[in-house]
C-alpha cells in the first residue's frame, strides 16, 4: 500500500482494524477522542462492534466480555480515564484476557492538562490497578512505528494471555505524519482453547483467576511468577550511536526524538552522545544495558519527577551514574538536552 | 398447588449457599427454565461478588468473573460479539444497586440483549450484612445497627422501576416467599428470557429473597417478613413488556 498522511490517533485506530481488531469501547478524552471517533464507524465497515460507554470503567467491562469471546478488542484513554481501566485491567490479568489498550498520555495530576507528557509511566509500567501484574507495554516513537507495532502488540497479547498497553502521548497521537499500512489480517476468535465459545464446549467454562483452584497458594503464586518471567524475555529496544558513546541518553517515545536531534548535534561537535531508547518500557530492556560503559546514563522523560529514571538506574547498577532530566510540560530541544549532558560531564547535576 | 421443584441438571453439584438462602431458590429457577427453552448449552452468565459469585461451583453454564457492579457490561461485550448465545447477569442489590448502578442503567438505556436476574435481599450478603441500597425502614444491618433510617440513608431504591422507565424488553418483579409466588417468578424468568431470544431488548427480573443468615432469622421466619413487610415496600408483578 501507498504511503499515507495521517494523523496519529488515527492511524493508531486503522492499524488496530487491519490487526484484526472488531471491538472497541470506550469513552471521550483529549488527547485521544479521535481514536475513539474513528473507531465509532470504521469498525462498522468490517462488521465490528463499536460503543461509546457511560465511563471508561463500563468501557473496560464491555471489552472485557467480548475479548473473553477471543475476539481482538481495544479500548483508549488518556489521564482521568486511564485510572478508571485500571479495575479492569487488574481483571484481565488476573483472568489472563488478552486485548490492546492504548493510552495518549496527557500530563498532570488529577484533571491536569491537555499537553503531551510521558507521566503516566509507572502506572502503565507497574500494575497501576490492585495486585500484583504487569502489561507488556510498547512505546513507539513515530506513527509508522505505532502502526507496525499493532499486530505484534495482538500477538504478545495471545501469546501471553495478558493485556498489552501502548504507551504514547498528546503529540504522538496528534501530529500528522506519513504512514504506510500493512494489508489487513483474518483473525479467527476460535481458536482458542481458553474462549467462550457459541456452544459450550463439554464441561462448562467459568472466565476467571486460577487463585480459586488453589487453595493452598503455592501453585498460584508460582503460576503468577512463571507468567511474568515469560513475559520479561520479550524486551525491545533501538541503539542509537550507543557503542561508543561517553554519554548514553534512555528515552522513549516521541522525547526519543529529541533525544537523537542531541546525539546528531553533540556527534557533530565531535563529542560522542548516544542513545538507549527502550520500545518495551515493560519489560524494561535491561539488557540494553550490559555491554556498554558509558561515564553517565541520562533519563530523559516528559514529566515533572523521574519516572523512567529509576528503571534506568536499576538497569544500569554496577555500571555508570544516572541523571535525571525531567522536562515537565516542554518537549526539549536537542541543544537542551546537549547542555544538560554538558553540566553532567561538569559535575554540576546530581546524580539520581 | 403441589407442583414439585425438581433439580435440574444443569445444577451438577449441590451449592454451597447457606440453608434458606434465595439464592439456591432463583438459581434453580432460572436453571430450570434454560432447560426447558432447550439453551442450557448456549447461555454464558456474568457474576461478579456477594454470593451469587458463588453460583459457577455448582450450576453448569459458561461464566465469567466481572468486577463488582460491572456485570450488565461485561454481558453486554459478550452479548454483542456473540449475539446468537443467551446472556445474562445474576446480580445482588448491592452489586446491581449500588456500586453497579451506572451499569444496570446503561444496560437499561442501550437497550442490551441481554438479561439480569437481580437478587433483593436487603442486604450486602456476602461482606456480613452491611445496609444495601435495598434495606428497609427500621431493619437492623451492621451499618444501621440502631435500625436503617430513611431520613439519613433515603428510601429503598427500586430498581424494576427505575429500569422500566427506560425502552426495555421487559421488567418485572417477583418473590420466593411461598409456592405461588415462586411459580409466578418463575414464569417472570421464562418471559425473560423469552425477551432476549425473541430478540426484544433488555429483561430484567427482580426477586425479593431472604438473607436468613444475616437477617438473622430462622428460614421460615424470613420468607414470613418477604410477604408481611418485603412485598408491601417492593410491589411484585410486570412492570413492562409481558401479556398482561
Ligand atoms: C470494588 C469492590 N468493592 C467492594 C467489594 C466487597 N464486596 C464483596 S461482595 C459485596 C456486597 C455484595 O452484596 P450484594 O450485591 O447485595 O450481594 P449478596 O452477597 O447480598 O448476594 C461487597 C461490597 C468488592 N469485591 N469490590
Ligand atoms: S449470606 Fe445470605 S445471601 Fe449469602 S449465602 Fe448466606 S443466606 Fe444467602
Amino acid at each position: 500500500m501507498a504511503k499515507v498522511l495521517m494523523k496519529g490517533n488515527h492511524a493508531l485506530a486503522e492499524a488496530a482494524v487491519r490487526a484484526g481488531c472488531r471491538f472497541f469501547s470506550g469513552y471521550p478524552i483529549t488527547p485521544q477522542s479521535e481514536i475513539l471517533e474513528y473507531m465509532s464507524w470504521r469498525l462498522p465497515e468490517v462488521n465490528g462492534v463499536f460503543v461509546q460507554t457511560e465511563s471508561e470503567l463500563a468501557g473496560i467491562s464491555m471489552l472485557y466480555g467480548a475479548a473473553s469471546c477471543g475476539f481482538r478488542t481495544m479500548t483508549s484513554s488518556s489521564g482521568p480515564g486511564f485510572s478508571l481501566l485500571q479495575e479492569g485491567i487488574s481483571y484481565l490479568c488476573s483472568t489472563e484476557i488478552p486485548t490492546v489498550i492504548a493510552d495518549i498520555m496527557r500530563y498532570g495530576n488529577g484533571l491536569g492538562d491537555i499537553k503531551p507528557a510521558q507521566s503516566d509511566y509507572l502506572q502503565i509500567t507497574k500494575n497501576g490497578g490492585h495486585g500484583d501484574y504487569r502489561c507488556i507495554s510498547l512505546a513507539p516513537s513515530t506513527i509508522q512505528e505505532a502502526v507496525d507495532l499493532m499486530s505484534k502488540a495482538y500477538e504478545l497479547a495471545e501469546k501471553h494471555r495478558n493485556p498489552v498497553i501502548i504507551a504514547t502521548d498528546g503529540a504522538l497521537g496528534q501530529i500528522v505524519e506519513s504512514v504506510e499500512f500493512p494489508d489487513p489480517l483474518q483473525h479467527d476468535p476460535d481458536q482458542f482453547e481458553w474462549s467462550l465459545k457459541n456452544i459450550r464446549e463439554g464441561k462448562h467454562k467459568i472466565v476467571t483467576s486460577k487463585i480459586y483452584y488453589d487453595y493452598i497458594g503455592k501453585d498460584y503464586d508460582n503460576h503468577i511468577r512463571e507468567r511474568y518471567d515469560a513475559m520479561k524475555k520479550e524486551e525491545l529496544w533501538e541503539e542509537y550511536f550507543a557503542e561508543d558513546a561517553e554519554v548514553i541518553l534512555v528515552s522513549y517515545g516521541i522525547v526519543s526524538r529529541c533525544c537523537k536531534e542531541a546525539v546528531l548535534t553533540a556527534r557533530e561537535n565531535g563529542w560522542k552522545i548516544g542513545l538507549i531508547r527502550p520500545i518495551t518500557l515493560w519489560p524494561f530492556p535491561v539488557k540494553a544495558f550490559r555491554k556498554i560503559t558509558p561515564k553517565a546514563f541520562i533519563a530523559v522523560e516528559k514529566c515533572a519527577l523521574p519516572q523512567m529514571a529509576e528503571d534506568v538506574a536499576m538497569a544500569a547498577r554496577g555500571i555508570a551514574p544516572v541523571y535525571s532530566m525531567t522536562t515537565g510540560s516542554f518537549i526539549p530541544s536537542g541543544e537542551e538536552i546537549v547542555s544538560f549532558a554538558q553540566r553532567v560531564m561538569d559535575g554540576k547535576e546530581a546524580e539520581l | 398447588m403441589t407442583k414439585e421443584l425438581k433439580t435440574p441438571t444443569l445444577i451438577y453439584t449441590a451449592n454451597t449457599f447457606c440453608p434458606g438462602c434465595g439464592h439456591g431458590i432463583i438459581s434453580k429457577l432460572l436453571a430450570l427454565v434454560l432447560e426447558e427453552l432447550g439453551i442450557e448449552n448456549k447461555s454464558t452468565g456474568a457474576v461478579a461478588v456477594g454470593c451469587a459469585c458463588l453460583l459457577p461451583e455448582s450450576f453448569g453454564c459458561d461464566w465469567i468473573q466481572a468486577q463488582h457492579g460491572r456485570a450488565p457490561a461485561v454481558a453486554a461485550g459478550i452479548k454483542r460479539v456473540r449475539p446468537n448465545n443467551f446472556v445474562f447477569t445474576y446480580q445482588g442489590d448491592g452489586d446491581a444497586g449500588a456500586i453497579g448502578i451506572a451499569e444496570s442503567i446503561y444496560a437499561a438505556k442501550r437497550n442490551e440483549g441481554i438479561t439480569t436476574i437481580f437478587v433483593n435481599n436487603g442486604v450486602f450478603g456476602m461482606t456480613g450484612g452491611q445496609c444495601a441500597p435495598t434495606t428497609l425502614e427500621g431493619q437492623k444491618t451492621t451499618t444501621t445497627q440502631a435500625g436503617c433510617d430513611y431520613r439519613y440513608n433515603g428510601k429503598p431504591l427500586e430498581l424494576a422501576e427505575l429500569l422500566a422507565s427506560f425502552d426495555v424488553g421487559y421488567v418485572a418483579r417477583g418473590s420466593v416467599c411461598n409456592f405461588k409466588e415462586l411459580w409466578k417468578t418463575k414464569e417472570y424468568i421464562k418471559e425473560a428470557v423469552q425477551c432476549q431470544l425473541e430478540g426484544r431488548g433488555y429483561s430484567f427480573v427482580e426477586v425479593l429473597a431472604p438473607c436468613p443468615t444475616n437477617w438473622k432469622m430462622t428460614p421460615v421466619e424470613s420468607m414470613k417478613r418477604i410477604e408481611d413487610i418485603g412485598m408491601k415496600y417492593f410491589r411484585c408483578g410486570v412492570l413492562k413488556g409481558g401479556a398482561e
